[in-house]
């Protein structure tokens, strides 16, 4: 875009970025991460037991249904939970520093410098009383107490600039309510990447917009990725956002992990009948038009009433084939023939590959 | 209207349409500022028809004026100019008293199951209610009718006495099926029926429409945003863009050989989990105009790639291109499989896109002639 050389570093103090090779030393590692809420109803475990790394420049893919846990897992690494409602429990090591447990302060001085959100509505994510540009440079000074009220404003502007906003100086003094929707998660992009944060969390951040304006922000992102090196967790239902913009994919299924590997494996191999079946759930633009979906039986569980065992065994076409070990044991999420591939399912893994190769495989996108 | 545009809305067929839209319009009068008064184009100017069975999808963007024209199909807005034929009548304005008896054929189903289901009452009654209110005495009686319909659309038929909230999301919106489904509708206005859905609860509700459509000879206007889902409901399709219809044509003429740039725009932007990577695409620069001020000549020139002077000055007719049924409405149409299109030029600007805001009375929106066009391919 060529505006990129006047904007000025985020963190002069920084040290430049490392060369990060694939393997070593994520950003962001998250381990056994449980988060717990007390209800009135009874306890909602609403993320169980989930691992995961991301490391700079690379974006890892959480993709679930309604209730499967992914944007609680993502707030809990911003530790964004009230810690009087929700237990959180594990580790979260972002940068080399264990958050859970941390105090407040402490996570709200890395908030929005070394990791910063995405939301899925800007318009209730921005307020709609103070200036777009206000915003963002408020977001700025925050983490910059010395820098003076002009320096935010050019780096604000700056900012909207880089995220392909025209006139950003003009830009700077309207309210959210006259942009529209697309500038408005451009705007929010900007926002967040305001202070270079090495860990930038996506929840659906294209959901509400249309296709061609989804494919400007998706575009822009991984250009944004490309520059700043970070890492990037993109929550989202839809798998085709998904199969664009991720390295590797974590699948969630009732506030754990079913299934996680990188994006050609999960996508291309998969070897979870949750996945199957969201895959072949999925309508293409490729393919057989007029073939029937195949849908998951069913409906999503309830977290506060999870079904016991593997809590996909009642939508499961394939859990009677354990005896009783699906409805009794939960499945630990173990490597699956290659490398990095990871499945929790009681199947044995040379009757998954068959399975999928011959029932799975013939059907909706997975073919 | 012409006949070469009457040919174009009107595929070469025995059938009498069921439906016969014509010059369909709605503007909303809005408040602009302290005295200004100006209109909303919403719909502007559409042809279509339905024949018996048939299903017919308009998709488009928010704004492009899908929702509109199926509300006014079913009467819940009255249309500015234009007209409504349906089974032979013209329906356009039709009174209360008339329209009773044409409810029975014409259905509609929305898209948030949520709002749409009269929470304090059983779905029985909700069922029911399109009975009642028409006076019909199903044999067998209502409750057997009501029954039936929860069995048809795969719920439990010993609920019928459960509220709509002890229901996921997904059987709300098989209760609202059931519901639109109760007087034997001749052609159902779907607007957006799954978009609310979990995917595997959307490839369910699909399904079900689908096997609905082919056991009861339904015909249906689908209104959607997601092509993929439309593809796989729809056997023709209407592209609409800021109130007009671009493109029209059978579902795999706009899937495989869409002649209009927007069309081809729209399916190149959708993220496919067929393909792995971003993939080529062409990426269309800013957002979709205002339609308080919708540009002069074709609507889609400042954010084509294609567009010449001759865009400006003059408005494209829907006008058939490669015989049949498909009609384009676009000066420079794209001929060839979508395939093709990824080898069309750059357009380069120095000044880097600029977007169109298209803010509704801001006032101060870029004319939009410095849009661009980048084509990516990988």
């Amino acid at each position: 875009m060529g505006r990129s050389e006047s904007v000025p570093s985020g963190r002069p103090d920084r040290p430049a970025v490392p060369e990060q090779r694939s393997g070593e030393d994520p950003y962001l590692r998250v381990r056994d991460l449980r988060v717990r809420f007390d209800t009135e109803d009874g306890v909602v475990r609403a993320v169980d037991g989930v691992s995961f790394a991301v490391e700079r420049g690379r974006t890892l893919g959480i993709v679930g249904e309604s209730g499967s846990g992914k944007s609680v897992t993502s707030l809990a690494v911003l530790g964004l939970h009230n810690p009087k409602r929700a237990t959180i429990t594990g580790e979260i090591f972002v940068g080399g520093r264990q958050l859970v447990g941390l105090p407040e302060e402490e996570v709200r001085r890395l908030r929005g410098r070394d990791m910063a959100m995405i939301f899925q509505d800007p318009l209730s994510a921005l307020h709609p009383y103070y200036t777009v540009g206000k915003q963002i440079a408020e977001a700025y000074r925050v983490h910059h107490p010395r820098a003076g009220k002009r320096e935010a404003r050019q780096r604000a502007v700056d900012m909207l600039g880089r995220v392909g906003i025209p006139q950003p100086a003009r830009r700077f003094d309207q309210y959210p309510h006259e942009f529209s929707g697309g500038m408005r998660q451009r705007a929010m992009i900007a926002m967040a990447l305001v202070n270079d944060p090495d860990l930038l969390i996506a929840d659906e951040p294209t959901t509400a917009l249309d296709v061609t304006v989804q494919a400007q922000i998706l575009d822009l992102l991984a250009d944004l990725q490309a520059e700043f090196h970070s890492a990037i967790i993109m929550i989202t239902h839809d798998l085709g956002v998904v199969s664009q913009v991720a390295d590797d994919v974590l699948v969630m299924y009732g506030g754990r992990a079913v299934e996680h590997g990188s994006v050609e494996q999960v996508l291309r191999r998969p070897q979870h009948p949750y996945t199957w079946g969201l895959l072949s759930s999925v309508p293409s633009l490729h393919g057989d038009a007029d073939a029937d979906l195949v849908p998951i039986r069913g409906n999503p569980p309830s977290l506060i009433n999870l079904p016991s065992g593997c809590a996909f065994h009642p939508r499961c076409r394939y859990a009677d084939r354990n005896g009783d070990r699906s409805r009794t044991e939960v499945p630990e999420l173990r490597p699956a023939g290659e490398d990095g591939h990871q499945v929790a399912c009681h199947l044995a893994a040379e009757e998954r590959t068959r399975l999928y190769r011959e029932e799975v495989a013939q059907v909706g996108v997975a073919r | 209207m012409s006949p070469v545009e009457e040919a174009a809305a009107r595929p070469v067929t025995e059938t009498e349409p069921l439906l016969r839209v014509r010059g369909l319009t709605k503007h909303f009068p809005v408040r602009t500022g302290f005295r200004g008064r100006s209109l909303v184009r919403a719909v502007d100017g559409l042809d279509f028809d339905v024949r018996p069975g048939e299903t017919l999808g308009l998709v488009g963007e928010s704004g492009c004026g899908k929702t509109t024209t199926g509300r006014m199909l079913v009467r819940l807005l009255e249309p500015t100019v234009g007209t409504i034929e349906f089974d032979g009548r013209d329906i356009t304005h039709a009174g209360r008293r008339e329209l009773r008896p044409l409810r029975q054929d014409l259905q509609i189903i929305f898209q948030d199951p949520y709002a749409s289901l009269n929470p304090r009452h059983t779905v029985g009654r909700i069922i029911a209610m399109p009975l009642q209110v028409n006076g019909i005495e199903p044999p067998g009686g209502v409750k057997a009718r009501v029954q039936e319909l929860l069995e048809i659309v795969g719920l439990n038929p010993e609920h019928y006495n459960r509220y709509p909230h002890e229901f996921s999301g997904g059987q709300r919106q098989r209760i609202g099926i059931a519901r639109a489904l109760a007087l034997r509708p001749k052609l159902i206005v779907a607007d957006e029926p799954v978009s609310a859905l979990d995917v595997s609860i959307q490839a369910q509700v699909i399904n079900l429409l689908r096997e609905l459509q082919r056991d009861l000879g339904l015909a249906f206007v689908f209104i959607a945003h997601d092509l993929a889902v439309v593809r796989h409901f729809c056997q023709r399709v209407a592209v609409m863009y800021l109130g007009k219809i671009v493109e029209i044509g059978d579902r795999d003429d706009i899937y495989e050989r869409p002649q209009h740039p927007y069309t081809r725009a729209l399916l190149s932007a959708i993220p496919d989990v067929t393909r792995l990577g971003p993939g080529g695409r062409i990426r269309l620069a800013g957002d979709v105009p205002t339609p308080l001020d919708p540009p002069s000549g074709c609507r889609f020139r400042t954010r084509c790639w294609k567009a010449q002077d001759i865009c400006a000055a003059e408005e494209p007719a829907l006008v058939p291109r490669a015989g049949g049924g498909q009609a384009t409405a676009c000066h420079f149409p794209e001929s060839g499989p979508v395939a093709a299109a990824t080898g069309a030029p750059a357009v380069a600007d120095d000044a880097g896109p600029v977007a169109d805001d298209g803010t509704a009375g801001a006032g101060a929106a870029d004319d939009g002639s410095g849009t661009t066009v980048e084509e990516v391919s990988k």
